[in-house]
Formats: structure tokens, C-alpha cells, sequence
């Protein structure tokens, strides 16, 4: 058996953060916090493991390939990436850095979710979201959804400008 | 209830339970999707195709753990595609043409918030893996619900026209609502088991919120002791599903060993 050329576990996490998501590109998988966890076996074997956004995201399956070729270019020879659904995606799980860079890239960042007990009180009210680019709360819902699964659509009154909100889940 | 109790063990009830759920939201994920491309507006088109997409994310997370609770080396498109209309558990609900957009966001409404009500149940279930994915779907089956609920109101409080035909729609869906609280040994053994749940226990609250929604969109709400169709956890179907299997399942089983590069 040859020897595994050994990596440290903030190695791997370096590697993951140069794979960006491919529908907003101004984000890594680790600020995402679609990479959960990163273990190195005795044996010197890397599994990571990462967990879906949105379950039907067309963009899981890219993501999983850009990690495995990542993974592969930067030497790291024996690993396993798998997904695991045990734990549930939130938004919460995006750095605050993360949120800023979003909205810079013109997309309004989730507000911190919360456990929606009355949700069924509250089917009618709509979350007011304050436009990424002239921060003003004059802004109406257009659309739950939008061009992917993860946003919905609104249009500031203020600037007239149609903007996208990251959904919080 | 169960004339007829056949014994099943726990792992053959699991399989069926995961694939009937599985089942409801294909079938109706693929029906969403006939609307890509068709919607009455671009961010309809958009929201409907978004949520056929959930839909089908939803089914393929359960196939795939079905796979592995059946243990046979089959995987989520062997179920998806390989499989006839009478090995088929959805809903009948599920499998109606998608009709006029009245009628889809009829049966959407009453869809999510029958699946909202058995996951807020469900997402406590004794098993990691299956709890996981139930909570991970009830986030996004609320973003359905309030879609499809406001439609419900605007329609039915809307013009003549929209309002006459979003009750046409309701009046026709009525009687494929019974089965969404039919329970049979399969979900009895699940219940005993942890990881299934009583559908009769949350029928009033369903009821109530299917009621008051009607009534606030000034639609009447039809008779709820009509003859109400069943079957469809047996594999018995209305003759839209083979139409249906026959379109989704052509291509892939023409090219059984295709692969996406």
C-alpha cells in the first residue's frame, strides 16, 4: 500500500472554501455552510461531508462534483464526499460575512429564521425586506419564488429596482 | 377497518410508506412541471416549475433512502422509471390532468396543506435519516402552502370568471379527498413503530383550514359526505396515470443505460 500523502483537516477546509456556489458565485461552500464537516481517519482518509440547500436545487449535483474535483487537483488522494441529510440546512449557517458579500452582489440576505409557531396565524403576512441597494423598506413582495429555488422576487419602490431576497428557512 | 390483515414486517411496511410518499410528490411534481413554459405569468411559470422542483427533490430523497431500506441495488430512478401504473401508491389527487390554473392551484392548496399538517407530525419520527429530510421538505412545503392559499383567495375572490371556475375545480377535486385519510395496516404498523402518523388525528385542523380559506375566498365548500374515490395506496388509478407514466418513463426506458456526463 503506498502512502497517503497527509493532509490536516484545515487543509481540506482551505481547499473546500475555493469552491464557490454555482449559481452565486461571490460565495464559497463553507460560508454557505453547505460543507459540514471534514474527518481524517487514522488511515489518512478524508470524508466530507456536505448537505443540500434546497432540496430540489439543481445546483447540488454541481456542487458535489466541483468538491470531488477540487479535492482531486489539490492532491488529496484517498476521500468521500457524501451527503447527509440528518441535519437540516438554515440559512442561520451563513457567516454574517456571507450575508454582507450577498448583498453586495445585489441580493438581499436572509434575516435570521426563527421557529415560525404560528405559522398558521401568519399565512397571510409578508416579511418586509429592505432593498440591497438603496436600503430603503419600501419594497413589496412580487413572488415566493423566484429564478432559483433558494430566492424569492421584490421590487423597491423607492430606486425601482426589482431585487432578489434569499429566502429564510 | 382492515378486512383483509396481511402480515408485513417492518421493513417491507418502511418501503411502502417512503414510496408512497414519494409517489404523491413525483406524480404531482411532474404534473407542476407541464406548466413550464405555460404559466399565465413569467413569475408563475417561474413559481410552479420552482415548486415542481421541490417536489421532485422531495421524491428523490425518499427513493433513495427506499433503495436503501429495500436493499436490492435499485436507486431512485428504477422507482421513478422503471416501475407500472399499478405499482404506483399516489395519491389519485396527485395524478389529475393539471387542468386550468384554477384547478392546479386547487389541488396544490389542498396537497400542501395536507402535507404540512402529516410533517409537522412526521419530522419527529424515530430515524435520523427520514426525520431529517421530513424537516428539511416542511420548510419548504410552507413556502407551497402560502403560495397556493393566496391564489386560492385571489381566484375565488376575483373576478366572475375566476371565481366560477376555481369552484368548478374544488367541486371536482372533492371526491378524491377521502383517501388522504384512509389508513390501512401499512400505517398502523408505522404508527406502532414511531415513524409513521394518523392522518385521521389531524383531519379537523385540515378541515378547518381547507373551510375557512374557502369561505374567506368566498367559494362554497362542497359536501364533504359525497362519494369519495379510493384505491390509490393498493395501486388502483384513474386512467390519466398510465397517460401520465407513459410520457415521464418513454425516454429513459427506450436508453435503460444512459447516464447524464
Amino acid at each position: 500500500m503506498s502512502t497517503l500523502q497527509l493532509h490536516t483537516e484545515e487543509q481540506i477546509w482551505d481547499f473546500l472554501r475555493e469552491v464557490t456556489d454555482p449559481e452565486i458565485p461571490v460565495l464559497n461552500i463553507v460560508e454557505m455552510g453547505i460543507a459540514r464537516k471534514v474527518e481524517i481517519g487514522e488511515d489518512g482518509k478524508v470524508l466530507v461531508k456536505i448537505t443540500p440547500t434546497y432540496s430540489g436545487c439543481p445546483a447540488m449535483n454541481a456542487i458535489e462534483k466541483l468538491v470531488n474535483e477540487k479535492l482531486e487537483e489539490r492532491g488529496v488522494e484517498e476521500f468521500t464526499v457524501k451527503l447527509d441529510f440528518a441535519e437540516t440546512w438554515t440559512t442561520d449557517w451563513m457567516t454574517e460575512e456571507a450575508k454582507g458579500k450577498l448583498k453586495d452582489y445585489g441580493i438581499a440576505p436572509p434575516e435570521k429564521s426563527k421557529e415560525d409557531d404560528d405559522f398558521l396565524k401568519n399565512l397571510s403576512s409578508t416579511k418586509v425586506v429592505p432593498c440591497p441597494f438603496c436600503d430603503s423598506f419600501e419594497t413589496e413582495l412580487v413572488s415566493q419564488f423566484g429564478s432559483t429555488a433558494c430566492k424569492s422576487q421584490y421590487f423597491c419602490n423607492a430606486c425601482d429596482q426589482p431585487f432578489e431576497h434569499f429566502k429564510c428557512i | 377497518m382492515t378486512t383483509e390483515t396481511k402480515e408485513i414486517s417492518k421493513k417491507e411496511a418502511f418501503l411502502t410508506y417512503l414510496l408512497r410518499l414519494a409517489d404523491d410528490r413525483l406524480i404531482l411534481g411532474q404534473r407542476m412541471s407541464e406548466w413550464c413554459g405555460h404559466g399565465p405569468q413569467l413569475e408563475e411559470d417561474l413559481a410552479m416549475a420552482n415548486m415542481a422542483l421541490d417536489l421532485i427533490g422531495h421524491a428523490t430523497a425518499l427513493y433513495e433512502y427506499a433503495a436503501e431500506i429495500e436493499d436490492k441495488g435499485h436507486d431512485e430512478d428504477y422507482f421513478a422509471y422503471f416501475r407500472d401504473d399499478r405499482d404506483f401508491v399516489n395519491l389519485q389527487l396527485c395524478e389529475l390532468p393539471k387542468g386550468d390554473f384554477g384547478f392546479t392551484i386547487a389541488r396544490q392548496f389542498l396537497f400542501s396543506a395536507f402535507s404540512y399538517f402529516q410533517y409537522e407530525r412526521l419530522k419527529d419520527a424515530k430515524d435520523e435519516q427520514f426525520s431529517g429530510m421530513i424537516s428539511k421538505h416542511l420548510k419548504e412545503i410552507k413556502y407551497h402552502l402560502r403560495h397556493s392559499r393566496e391564489w386560492v383567495l385571489r381566484l375565488g375572490d376575483g373576478t366572475e370568471e375566476s371565481n366560477k371556475r376555481t369552484q368548478e375545480s374544488f367541486d371536482e377535486l372533492w371526491m378524491y379527498l377521502g383517501e388522504l385519510f384512509h389508513m390501512d395496516e401499512v400505517d398502523e404498523l408505522m404508527i406502532k413503530e414511531g415513524l409513521g402518523v394518523d392522518s385521521t388525528k389531524f383531519k379537523e385542523d385540515w378541515k378547518k383550514l381547507v373551510e375557512d380559506t374557502l369561505i374567506e375566498a368566498t367559494l362554497t365548500v362542497p359536501d364533504w359526505d359525497q362519494f369519495m374515490m379510493s384505491g390509490s395506496r393498493k395501486g388502483i388509478h384513474t386512467e390519466h396515470l398510465g397517460h401520465m407514466l407513459a410520457q415521464m418513463q418513454f425516454l429513459r426506458r427506450s436508453h435503460p443505460d444512459a447516464e447524464w456526463k
